[in-house]
């Protein structure tokens, strides 16, 4: 059972293996992520440098690679890793059902 | 090294990238940014974007404000011209007479847009597109209803005209080649680029030439080599930009298209530096050919590693070229050289994106390009296969299942 407070994203398998999907709820926007050892995690959607959305951006290991200008942050802890992303991005707590569906914590 | 210190001239995007380095590097004598604008260094990019956009007033996007300028010690010496390097004393001279003496030097001085060499025009009938004060004074033109004239249909000039149909104007873009975007993008991509404009509105014509520009009580008249005449209120010329070199032809550095550099970024005088927009340099990617970029990422990471080495890093430059522009929704992308290609090949995408692979002759990727909203991961795996110096088979490109991440993992 899930407690309150979560929100349905997707399908396990709707996201690559070490690659990032894009996910609105309201007028926000998120990041979520699978890592390579097929893990999930959740960051706010847009580069901190300028508003771009990071889910057109590229993973690679632990890194998101920012589109525009190739800012990058650890996608799993928010933390920016070179210029010109130099604000860190919030991260959200992700979990995946038996049955396998991804459900993000945004609040 | 004595503390005469490091100094660099232009407080563009490679001056800036390059100051700034030097302190990350840890460089702690005196560093000297000398630039001719009277703002801190600022990003060219949104100015023929963003900064032309309906909305709240635009303000420059700084690199290096001012502020932080002062925190890591950089002295930044605004509006002021450099107008003599000499080599034997290590002393650079500026417009009002003031001299500064360096270990090691970087020109980073840029270019500045071409100039329409035609009767009538002159910079009051003829506006360009080069640093914030023409942003401001551009977008005080673009009032909706107005007509607008484009003269040369490269990346600034569509990005001018895009910004422009958004906010009500009329647009015409006079192009005297016979297709939009003639250098490094290929047809399939100029093609896209084209549509999008004519559903927005924008009228084209391709191979004029202009005959004369005439102006009279706020009104422009341009008449076109076959006789036509169009009226507008107002023009701008994106018809390329010249290499900022004439400090380095003065004081004997080597110099073509651009001051020629090795792939270290030195000069022909070890002691001075050179990268960004105003020098060429012989790329090892593409088999030590000679090129010239007019990119921002090319001017903040040839300005970082000119800096490093400048610090004794002797690293050759082999950063992928890499280039974007946005136009309405729509973002391009072109990384690497497509012109040093020989082959094109269509990757099939899911959604309405365009992407092409650039071979050369022995099948290796020299380029890709895009448009659309998926593109750029898949730009930067190109880039990794270009680095890779990845020979690929056409048909495995061409195969709509194709994950090019896997690609690159099997070729790793
Ligand atoms: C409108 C516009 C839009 C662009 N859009 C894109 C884009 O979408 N994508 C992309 O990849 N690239 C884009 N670019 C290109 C990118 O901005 C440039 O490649 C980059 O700015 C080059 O940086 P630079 O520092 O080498 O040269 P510049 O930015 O030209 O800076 C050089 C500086 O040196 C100063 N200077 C020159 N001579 C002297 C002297 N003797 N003494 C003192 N100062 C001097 C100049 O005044 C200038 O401030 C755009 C450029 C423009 C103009
Ligand atoms: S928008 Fe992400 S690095 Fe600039």
């Amino acid at each position: 059972m899930l407690l309150e407070g979560w929100i349905y994203v997707c399908e396990a398998d709707a996201i690559d293996e070490e690659d990032v999907i894009r996910f609105d709820s309201g007028s926000r926007s998120f990041a979520i992520y699978r890592s390579e050892d097929n893990d999930y995690y959740a960051t706010d959607g847009f580069c901190t440098h300028e508003k771009v959305h990071l889910a057109e951006g590229l993973v690679m290991g632990d890194i998101i690679e920012c589109p525009k200008h190739n800012g990058r942050f650890n996608y799993k802890t928010g933390q920016a890793k070179k210029t010109p992303a130099c604000e860190h991005l919030t991260t959200y707590p992700v979990q995946v059902t038996d049955d396998g569906k991804v459900y993000i914590q945004i609040d | 090294m004595s503390t005469r210190g490091m100094v660099i001239i232009g407080g563009g995007e490679t001056g800036a990238s390059a100051a700034r380095t030097l302190r990350e590097e840890g460089w702690q004598g005196p560093i000297t940014l000398i630039g001719q604008e009277n703002l801190a260094p600022y990003e060219r990019p949104p100015l023929s974007k963003g900064a032309l956009a309906l909305g709240s007033e635009a303000a420059p996007a700084f690199i290096l404000k001012e502020q932080t300028l002062e925190e890591l010690s950089i002295t930044w010496v605004r509006e002021a011209r450099a107008v003599k390097i000499d080599r034997d004393r290590h002393i650079v001279q500026l417009a009002d007479g003031q001299e500064i003496a360096y270990d090691k030097l970087l020109l980073a001085t840029g270019a500045s847009p071409r100039k329409l060499t035609l009767e009538g025009s002159n910079t009051t009938s003829v506006m360009e597109l080069r640093t914030f004060a023409d942003a401001e004074r551009l977008r005080s033109k673009l009032e909706a209803g107005r007509q607008l004239v484009v003269i040369g249909a490269g990346f600034i000039g569509l990005e001018v005209a895009a910004s422009a149909r958004e906010r009500g104007c009329q647009v015409t873009v006079l192009e005297v080649g016979h297709r939009i975007l003639m250098r490094g993008v290929p047809l399939g991509i100029a093609q896209a680029v084209e549509a999008r404009h004519r559903e927005a509105g924008v009228n084209f014509q391709l191979g004029v030439g202009i005959e004369r520009i005439e102006s009279a009580s706020g009104e422009q008249r341009i008449t076109l080599a076959n006789g036509q005449e169009l009226r507008c209120d107002a023009i701008i010329a994106g018809i390329g930009a010249i290499p900022e070199t004439s400090l380095a032809a003065a004081c004997g550095l080597d110099v073509g298209n651009g001051i020629l550099v090795n792939d270290r970024l030195a000069t022909s005088d070890p002691t001075i530096y050179a990268a960004g927009d105003c020098c060429a340099f012989p790329h090892g990617v593409y088999g030590g050919t000679r090129i010239r970029l007019e990119a921002w990422r090319n001017a903040q990471e040839g300005g970082a590693h000119a800096a490093r080495n400048m610090l004794g890093a002797d690293q050759p430059y082999e950063a992928i070229p890499w280039f974007w522009s946005d136009q309405y929704e729509q973002t391009l992308q072109v990384i690497g050289l497509p012109d040093a290609s020989t082959l094109t090949v269509q990757r099939h995408t899911e959604d309405e994106s365009l992407f092409f692979f650039h071979l050369d002759d022995e099948h290796r990727l020299a380029a890709a390009s895009g448009i659309g909203a998926g593109i750029a991961k898949e730009i930067k795996l190109a880039e990794m296969l270009i680095v890779k110096r990845a020979v690929l088979d056409p048909v495995v490109l061409a195969a709509p299942g194709l994950k090019l991440k896997a690609l690159l993992k099997e070729l790793s």
